[in-house]
């Protein structure tokens, strides 16, 4: 009869190379194999399902889809700086000059010459006279804040993935995991990003998340006494948004970067960067 | 001082000091390595002389070119998230592979096979801790039958091979960062790696013959003239190339003459005259080429010739590092309204100050006091072989 091992029942055949050695070699092969097969596995769960199944827990939990979106009516504005007041506050926000999650700007252009612009303290405190003498053809004001991009460079360049998108379309800072590079600061077109100078991570607006979740107005807009600020879902029928652009020609900031802005403006005129 | 109207968040400069010093160190690897590559793969015989000694340097730069980053970051405890949880459509985010399988896989196994054997003799013949030291650097391999040297080379050549493309990584990439900013008018050219490119090589070859002029001097021997010669001819091909390059970039600018044009004229004229004008074009670039053609072109006695390969070697670092003032300070000093100008007022003291930025600028040098120390890269043979 033949002693060799028998396949059938799970036996090894002997390998001719490996006798004289001891089983240990055999167990180390053994041990090799699962080891690739779970980095394998592993690997397959990272690329194909891990992520989404963790995507999916979160929307169960019953995040509904949203487009928020801001419009600012130009036409509106006084340039009476309470918005940009009122975001210090809300979001306890350096009180120093420089820091701004929102600020105003002024436009004053003249009969003959170039458009000036100007926003001392992110016109926190409102604005000075014009000076006299000066013949002005027209001057407005523009509200500024993150635009909240569909397409937003700074999320691109984060290296570690600490400013990103929610699924509501809002573009947010994690300032517990942010390595305060700045390469966001560098890569937003529209400067509305800054270090904060007590934390050393990157922070902006973030339509004031912690309201809006809870269906209440972000603190700029709940302030604004002639609404030029209007705030609600873009994709919604009865959004004030949609009516907005419904009834406005309106414009979004630096289109030529394809950045895709949710904030929408009317009565922005080109010289509004 | 501050002029026409900047956004109130662009007040305060993102980027300092340290991130003009962050692509100038690597440049300067970069450089060295090619040029070590020269004499490598491209069999430039006369190059033989400064071969370790340009890879040593490579090294010893390459190990003190994250220190910036990490200094200026507003997290440095943070930064081991750029490798752990990368996000990958991020520029940024790929510098620690790039920088890891350069230093890694690139520069220390390069330097780890061209010196394997001498590094398995002299931890026979030296005594005391320096003996374990290079026993340690033997990583155990001791062998050095004729076999074995021959497979050094040819691991070290095929090494070189991948470091080329590598190199041009490093610091191709380095010029990504800036020159993908869409933001940033100043920075956003397609041309940035590029130029990025062959700065560095311009550079890494002027520290190198910097390097190797000052060493054959400390160790009273005279400098190989005809390795010097070849430096300087190199240093001249690659210098031309970079002012074409970017003086095309600066052409292609103002013939587009896009809506940016005037706030980058406003900055040239206003920020920039003495870093951009003076100091990279005129003393950092027209000078020491003119320098250099006299020396190698001209008839010249050597100790002139190596005395002008000298300055022009030296005015050429001024003008990489004015280069890379310019771009990094000169794309932060106008505002993204395009409206006005800034100001940079450098820190004396402080993480990011300016003795931070000179003890990083000479850490390199210390670094490669102690490789030169413990790896002898001179050619003359230092024991019987």
């Amino acid at each position: 009869m033949n002693e060799g091992p028998d396949p059938s029942k799970g036996e090894r055949p002997e390998d001719p190379s490996a006798q004289g050695e001891d089983c240990e070699c055999q167990s180390r092969r053994d041990f090799l194999k699962s080891l690739v097969k779970t980095a394998a596995s592993g690997f397959l769960l990272y690329t194909c399902g891990f992520e989404r199944l963790l995507a999916e827990g979160a929307e169960a939990q019953g995040a509904a889809p949203h487009q928020y979106a801001m419009a600012i009516d130009i036409h509106k504005c006084i340039g009476c700086g309470r918005c940009v007041d009122a975001c210090k506050k809300e979001n306890k926000m350096p009180a120093e000059p420089h820091y701004f999650r929102t600020w105003v700007e002024r436009y004053v252009t003249p009969v003959r010459g170039e458009t000036q612009v100007d926003s001392p303290n992110g016109g926190m405190n409102g604005f000075p006279e014009i000076k006299e003498g000066e013949e002005v053809l027209k001057t407005f004001f523009v509200p500024k804040l993150c635009n909240h991009c569909e397409n937003p460079p700074c999320v691109q360049v984060c290296p570690v993935g600490a400013t990103f998108r929610t699924r509501d379309g809002v573009v947010l800072v994690d300032e517990n995991y942010c390595v305060g590079c700045r390469y966001c600061i560098q890569a937003c077109p529209y400067g509305a990003r800054y270090m904060h100078p007590v934390k050393h991570v990157a922070d902006k607006c973030t339509f004031c998340y912690h309201r809006i979740t809870k269906g209440l107005l972000p603190a700029c807009v709940e302030v604004c006494p002639t609404q030029a600020r209007i705030f609600g879902e873009a994709d919604a029928p009865q959004s004030p948004i949609r009516r907005f652009m419904r009834f406005n020609d309106f414009r979004v900031l630096k289109p030529e970067l394809n950045t895709a802005p949710m904030v929408f403006y009317a009565g922005a005129g080109k010289e509004v960067r | 001082m501050f002029s026409g109207y900047i956004y109130p968040n662009e007040y305060e400069l993102q980027w300092s000091l340290l991130i003009v010093l962050y692509p100038y160190l690597t440049g300067l690897v970069a450089g060295a390595f090619i040029l070590a590559s020269l004499e490598r793969v491209f069999n430039v015989k006369a190059l033989v002389v400064v071969y370790r000694l340009s890879l040593l340097t490579a090294l010893a730069f390459l190990i003190v070119a994250p220190l910036p980053l990490l200094a200026h970051l507003g997290h440095p405890e943070r930064a081991l998230e750029m490798f752990l949880t990368p996000h990958l459509t991020s520029a940024m985010a790929m510098f620690g592979f790039v920088y890891a399988w350069y230093l890694l896989m690139v520069l220390l196994l390069e330097v780890w096979f061209d010196y394997r054997k001498d590094i398995v003799l002299w931890s026979r013949q030296k005594k005391g801790i320096l003996r374990y030291i290079y026993l340690l650097m033997t990583l155990g391999v001791t062998d050095i039958s004729e076999k074995a040297v021959r497979f050094d080379e040819k691991a070290g050549k095929f090494i070189t091979i991948v470091g080329i493309p590598s190199a041009f990584l490093l610091h191709g990439y380095v010029g990504f960062i800036f020159g993908s900013v869409k933001a940033n008018p100043w920075w956003s050219s397609v041309l940035m790696p590029i130029v990025f490119l062959f700065s560095a090589i311009v550079s890494g070859i002027a520290i190198v013959i910097l390097i190797y002029i000052v060493t054959t001097l400390i160790r009273w021997k005279r400098p190989d003239m005809p390795c010097l010669n070849k430096l300087a001819e190199f240093l001249l091909y690659a210098m031309i190339i970079d002012f074409s390059l970017e003086l095309l970039d600066f052409i292609h600018r103002l013939y587009e003459s896009e809506e940016s044009i005037h706030i980058l004229s406003d900055l040239i004229s206003n920020r920039l005259f003495i870093s951009l004008i003076v100091t990279q074009i005129i003393l950092g670039s027209l000078l020491p080429m003119a320098g250099i053609v006299l020396a190698r072109f001209g008839r010249v006695h050597d100790e002139m010739r190596r005395i002008l390969y000298f300055i022009s070697a030296f005015l050429v670092q001024v003008g990489i590092f004015s280069i890379r003032w310019n771009v990094v300070i000169g794309g932060q000093l106008f505002s993204k309204s395009l409206r006005g100008l800034t100001v940079y007022k450098v820190e004396l003291l402080g993480l990011e100050g300016l003795f931070m930025t000179f003890f990083l600028l000479m850490l390199p040098f210390v670094i490669l006091y102690v490789l030169v120390k413990l790896l002898p890269p001179w050619t003359e043979p230092t024991h019987p072989a």
